[in-house]
């Protein structure tokens, strides 16, 4: 039997709610996901990332709103959504008291394929994600990043068309961190569509193709990383006068070069503003200069959460 | 552009033959868990070894007037104590798959969605096999003798273990009500030590307060201490027998059903 999927989308979510308690998670989530793309859901803690990962792997059923998965519904055909979708947690799940191999094997024989079979796909995966030296040992005993990419190749056993990934690098220091995005890359060469949450801007920008910022359970924002880096500048230059009573200065210079709103800290020491280009800085640096302003401080870093978070809907975020 | 994926269409439900596949496969993941876990290993055979010394020695003299009188009597009830406290690990071990995110990758299988709880309490069952092997093992080193044939003694044994697979739909409520770990162990506790030690098991009920006796009569452990008795060293069977069965029934018939309930409401 061989079915279509007219829909090019993988994923299709709308207005999504759900309830728990007093706290509205999601307050009706728009999200659609071509096949083979990489989506990007970016948001704060809190902001409703896992509880929409959660409804669309049919862990969770939504109070309000339609989801389908390749075109099947998440309430109504979960057990064909189960079918097609691979899920890797915030938080590894795979079973500690397991070694890799059997961990892997386990999923395989539930998902029906013979012992055999199941065996040399472990192996397959377990080489594929730098493990095979610890297939044998029990998962309690592996660091962060190597239980990571035992649950993301977990997630793989049952080669997936649809992967979520809830925060799959969160904890993780930089070079797993590289691993991780390096191995997502080479699934998204074959086909396979992904659905990544994470909190930090430079993951969804490397890695997605689209974003959807969300916060409160809301969508705040949606774009190419580059429409919402142009939206929201990408960095940020930071200056601190040595001499307190020059604030207003800096702000005037900051202004007049950057045609940005400087930002002053809360203890009023510093200016934060946005620079769309790196080309400005020498002109800034000679005008205060020329205006005999010294400097404690004088940084170029990338946009923080809160910075993005600010740009977007212009009130601080609270979390 | 429209990208049109043609695959093998996903099935669109689950045959009960899968379900048992899967319910087998889990139980094979608990089994592999006792055997490469020292640790719960050592803990499962040194449980009744330090039950048999405690209750044989402290209480023996004093209440049968030898240890080894006491023992043939107390064994059989010893028995059934280890055993009924060893279905407490199987909330336990839910509880923990809960917390630890494993029991979120089952649920996002295409599998049965009781085979996670069935596997779980299949799986135990090689636990209780282990510990009721230590018990008489270790009984017959203090001095414990089968004095009925091997095969009512087996029958005896059987009859525990059944009545410990019904018991582990209440310990596997308990995993899935109680939020932690912690929780499951003090509420588990104070669940089963009247159930356990309210019972004819350590002491002649006659010794004891008229209201004790009247609950120790109703409690299913007195009837399953009875029969366990009887087919080990002798006595009348049936009517004890019977009763631990129907016990045992109906414990099942209404806890297993809440527990995949509470399972399904939690997960």
């Amino acid at each position: 039997m061989r079915y279509d999927v007219n829909s090019a989308l993988a994923i299709e979510a709308t207005g999504l709610i759900k309830q728990f308690g007093k706290t509205r998670a999601l307050d009706g989530v728009d999200l659609a996901v071509p096949q083979g793309r990489v989506l990007g859901l970016l948001g704060p803690n809190g902001a409703g990332k896992t509880t929409a990962v959660r409804i669309l792997a049919t862990l969770l059923r939504p109070d309000g709103g339609e989801a389908r998965v390749c075109g099947y519904d998440v309430r109504r055909d979960a057990h064909q959504v189960r079918q097609l979708v691979g899920l890797t947690g915030q938080y590894a799940s795979v079973d500690e008291g397991l070694s890799g191999t059997n961990n892997l094997v386990m999923i395989g024989r539930l998902l029906g394929i013979p012992r055999a079979q199941a065996k040399a796909r472990a192996a397959e995966l377990l080489s594929r994600f730098d493990l095979a030296d610890a297939a044998g040992r029990p998962a309690k005993t592996y660091s962060g990043g190597m239980r990571r990419r035992l649950d993301l190749a977990a997630s793989l056993v049952g080669r997936p068309r649809v992967l979520y990934l809830d925060e799959p690098t969160t904890g993780l220091d930089p070079r797993s961190r590289t691993d991780v995005w390096r191995m997502v890359r080479e699934l998204v060469t074959d086909g396979v569509t992904v659905l990544l949450t994470t909190q930090y801007l430079d993951e969804a920008d490397q890695m997605a193709n689209d974003i959807v910022v969300i916060d409160h359970g809301t969508v705040i924002a949606t774009g190419t990383p580059d429409e919402l880096k142009a939206k929201t500048g990408g960095q940020v230059l930071e200056v601190v006068p040595a001499d307190p009573a020059r604030m207003n200065d800096v702000s005037a210079v900051l202004t007049e070069l950057t045609r940005a709103t400087p930002l002053a800290s809360e203890n009023g020491d510093r200016f934060t503003v946005q620079v769309p280009d790196a080309t400005l800085l020498p002109g800034i640096v000679r005008e205060l200069d020329n205006r005999g302003i010294e400097l404690a401080e004088f940084t170029l870093r990338k946009a923080s959460m809160d910075e993005v978070f600010f740009t977007l809907t212009g009130t601080r975020n609270q979390s | 552009m429209t990208a049109i994926v043609i695959a093998d269409a996903p099935a669109k439900r689950l045959s009960p033959l899968t379900g048992l596949q899967n319910t087998f496969t889990l139980t094979w993941r608990s089994v592999l868990k006792i055997k490469t876990n020292s640790e719960d290993l050592l803990g499962l055979s040194l449980q009744p070894v330090m039950f048999l010394v405690l209750f044989t020695y402290i209480f023996g003299g004093a209440i049968a007037g030898s240890t080894h009188k006491y023992l043939q009597s107390a064994l059989p009830g010893i028995l059934v104590m280890t055993v009924i406290f060893g279905t407490l690990g199987t909330g336990l071990m839910l509880n923990n798959d809960i917390s630890t995110g494993v029991f979120d990758r089952f649920r996002s299988l295409p599998i049965a969605r009781w085979a996670p709880l069935a596997g779980a309490v299949l799986g135990d069952m090689v636990r209780y096999i282990i510990m009721v092997a230590v018990t008489l093992g270790f009984g017959m080193i203090l001095g414990f003798r089968i004095e009925n044939n091997p095969l009512a003694a087996a029958a005896g044994c059987l009859l525990v273990l059944a009545f410990a697979l019904a018991m582990c739909w209440v310990s596997a409520l308990l995993g899935m009500v109680v939020k932690t770990a912690q929780g499951v162990q003090t509420f588990s506790f104070l669940a089963y030590f009247p159930l356990v030690f309210g019972s004819n098991m350590l002491a002649p009920t006659q010794t004891m307060p008229g209201w004790l006796q009247a609950f120790v009569k109703v409690n299913p452990m007195t009837s399953l201490t009875d029969a366990s008795r009887a087919l080990l060293v002798g006595g009348p069977v049936a009517s004890s027998a019977w009763k631990a069965l129907a016990w045992g029934a109906g414990i099942a018939i209404v806890f297993a059903p809440l527990a995949v309930r509470a399972y399904r409401r939690r997960t």
